[in-house]
């Protein structure tokens, strides 16, 4: 094992499409390591393989594994890039002139230095641990993405009859998947009032296959000795409290859990990151350098993306960053009305003429207008008819800003409309 | 009719009527919703991705998807046919492994490159 130490300029940890896009927009004059813990790049697009990626960057329907695949071809292509997997990063350090990133492989343990680093480490699954399930802990309570994963890359059926909690879109996608591979799904079951997943995926994965879709109901209690053998199901109140009374029971085989992802950030967290408590990552400003100057954050460990598209674009931005950093002049963006705004700093210094904006909605909301001020001012507006929080916006804006300036982010419902809109 | 559009994530709420004068779409905000709108009232189609068995141990399936959209109607009788093949070789993606599968006019291609994963 050699002990000579390596210097990157950058060093991208985690692969999938986040890494992949940021690498490949790094300066042919930087030389960067990507490092994957997986034995191939592609991050979570692997497992799946159902189409719909790349609509924007490609205009084609394309699956998860197409979509990696042209970046992966890209990046190979890149002489200044170099991919390493089956390599896990272990520990990150801040030092004087940049990081020690300490990981290990098959080859032992291993540090590198680099003077800058971008996180694209995605993000978790939420378990059934997470949510409040009672009774026994038998073998097929699993997440949808292990059940994708069961499926999609090891062939294996993970059940035969299966109850799915939690609306999310890979539960969604996987009630799908499952019913088409012959698996009865006996139901969707999401406590909340409205489904988490996209509108799209509860008409082409539940619609189109009769599997229903029940809110405000939860599953309660577990029932089996070593496997699953049925779930107690509830309703639920408007705080999502069981009530008594309500519960139904169903024999199945496995209980599958999308309740939800949350990005990962241990590594941000040890390097002192400033967080986020909405979105669960960092803080960034529009190249998306995290609050600690030389770390980047990308992808699903930024925020939960539902579009791939998106993640590829955003990691572009700091990538092509690299190299470009002069002293930042922060300001925070005041957000007003949003689950999240991202990104929620603005570097003056830096500015172009136009930022992307990412936001998410805190409820369902019929017409509504997203308003961008500086110092009071309204520079920007943009209206919308209907608006979900499981469907991520996007906006463009102009900005213009000297020192002192203020910069606010409103969303609102207009309520100019004397008609109310007719939902029939 | 309504139905949520399934074109791009945004998801337009459609309203869909058949008429003697053609079939009207309302909610669109593009014309793809347009289109499919049209479609599904009078031939819906999907495309469906699934995987195929394979005689390798470190990739016992690979990934495929029908290469256009096929009737909605076939999708289970698609799958039987899906489920018949069994790969012996290493492809790259894009090979069409079932060609006009159940003459739709529609291929079975791989989507995963095998290449990468057993060469
Ligand atoms: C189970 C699951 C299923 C999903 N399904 C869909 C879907 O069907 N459609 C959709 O549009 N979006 C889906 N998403 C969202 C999808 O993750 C994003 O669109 C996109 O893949 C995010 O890209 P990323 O590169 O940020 O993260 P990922 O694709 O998750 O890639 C992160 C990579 O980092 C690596 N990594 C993490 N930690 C380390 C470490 N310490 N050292 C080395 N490597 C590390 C991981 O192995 C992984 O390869 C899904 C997400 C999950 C979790």
């Amino acid at each position: 094992m050699s002990k000579e130490v390596k210097n990157y300029d950058v060093v991208i940890i985690g692969a999938g499409p986040a890494g992949l896009a940021a690498a490949l927009a790094c300066d042919d004059s930087k030389s960067v390591l990507l490092i994957e813990r997986e034995a191939r790049a592609g991050g979570i697009l692997k497992q799946c393989i159902h189409d719909g990626f790349g609509l924007i960057t490609f205009k084609e329907k394309l699956s998860g594994p197409e979509y990696a695949d042209r970046y992966i071809d890209l990046v190979s292509e890149k002489k200044n890039v170099t991919l390493e997997t089956l390599t896990f990063v272990t520990l990150v350090e801040k030092t004087e002139s940049g990081f020690k990133i300490n990981m290990t492989s098959r080859k032992g343990m291993q540090t590198v230095n680099a003077k800058s680093l971008i996180l694209a480490n995605g993000c978790r699954e939420r378990t059934a641990r997470q949510v409040n399930i009672h009774g026994d802990r038998p073998s097929g309570v699993m997440t949808a993405g292990n059940a994708q994963n069961f499926v999609n890359l090891m062939g294996l059926l993970p059940a035969k009859r299966c109850v799915i909690l939690g609306s999310g879109d890979i539960g969604l996608i996987m009630a799908r998947r499952l019913k088409l591979e012959g698996v009865d799904v006996v139901g969707v079951y999401e406590a909340k009032q409205t489904p988490s997943g996209l509108s799209r995926n509860i008409q082409q994965c539940l619609i189109d296959f009769d599997i229903p879709l029940h809110l405000s109901k939860t599953v309660t209690r577990v029932f089996g000795n070593r496997r699953v053998e049925r779930v107690e199901i509830s309703s639920v109140d408007a705080n999502m409290c069981p009530i008594l009374g309500t519960e139904e029971y169903f024999d199945c085989d496995a209980l599958i859990v999308s309740v939800g992802l949350i990005p990962e950030n241990e590594i941000a967290e040890t390097l002192d990151v400033p967080m986020d408590m909405k979105t669960k990552g960092p803080f960034v400003d529009q190249n998306m350098m995290t609050l600690v100057d030389g770390i980047y954050s990308v992808g699903n460990a930024l925020h939960v993306h539902d579009l791939v598209d998106y993640v590829s674009q955003v990691s572009e931005i700091a990538g092509k960053n690299i190299g470009h950093e002069s002293k930042r002049d922060l300001v925070q963006v005041e957000t007003q009305g949003c689950m999240y705004v991202v990104p929620q700093y603005i570097d003056m210094n830096s500015l172009d003429d136009k930022v992307d904006f990412f936001f998410r909605s805190k409820t369902d909301m019929l017409k509504a207008k997203v308003s961008v001020s500086v110092n009071g001012e309204e520079i920007y507006k943009k209206k919308y008819l209907a608006l979900r929080p499981p469907e991520m916006e996007k906006i463009s804006v102009p900005l213009n800003l000297k020192k002192g300036d203020k910069i606010s982010f409103v969303l609102e419902a207009e309520n100019e409309s004397a008609c109310p809109i007719d939902t029939e | 009719m309504k139905l949520t559009c399934i074109e791009c994530p945004k998801g337009c709420m459609l309203t869909i009527e058949k008429t003697d004068a053609g079939v009207i779409v309302e909610g669109n905000d593009c014309i793809r919703g347009k289109r499919f709108g049209e479609k599904e009232a009078t031939n819906p189609t999907r495309t469906i991705a699934s995987t195929v068995k394979t005689v390798f141990e470190k990739m016992p399936v690979v990934s495929v998807r029908t290469s256009s959209e096929i009737p909605k109607g076939l999708i289970f009788q698609v799958m039987d046919e899906i489920n018949k093949v069994v790969v012996k070789e290493i492809y790259p993606a894009g090979t069409i492994l079932i060609p006009n599968v159940l003459n739709t006019g529609s291929n079975i291609i791989i989507t995963t490159d095998m290449t990468k994963i057993l060469k």
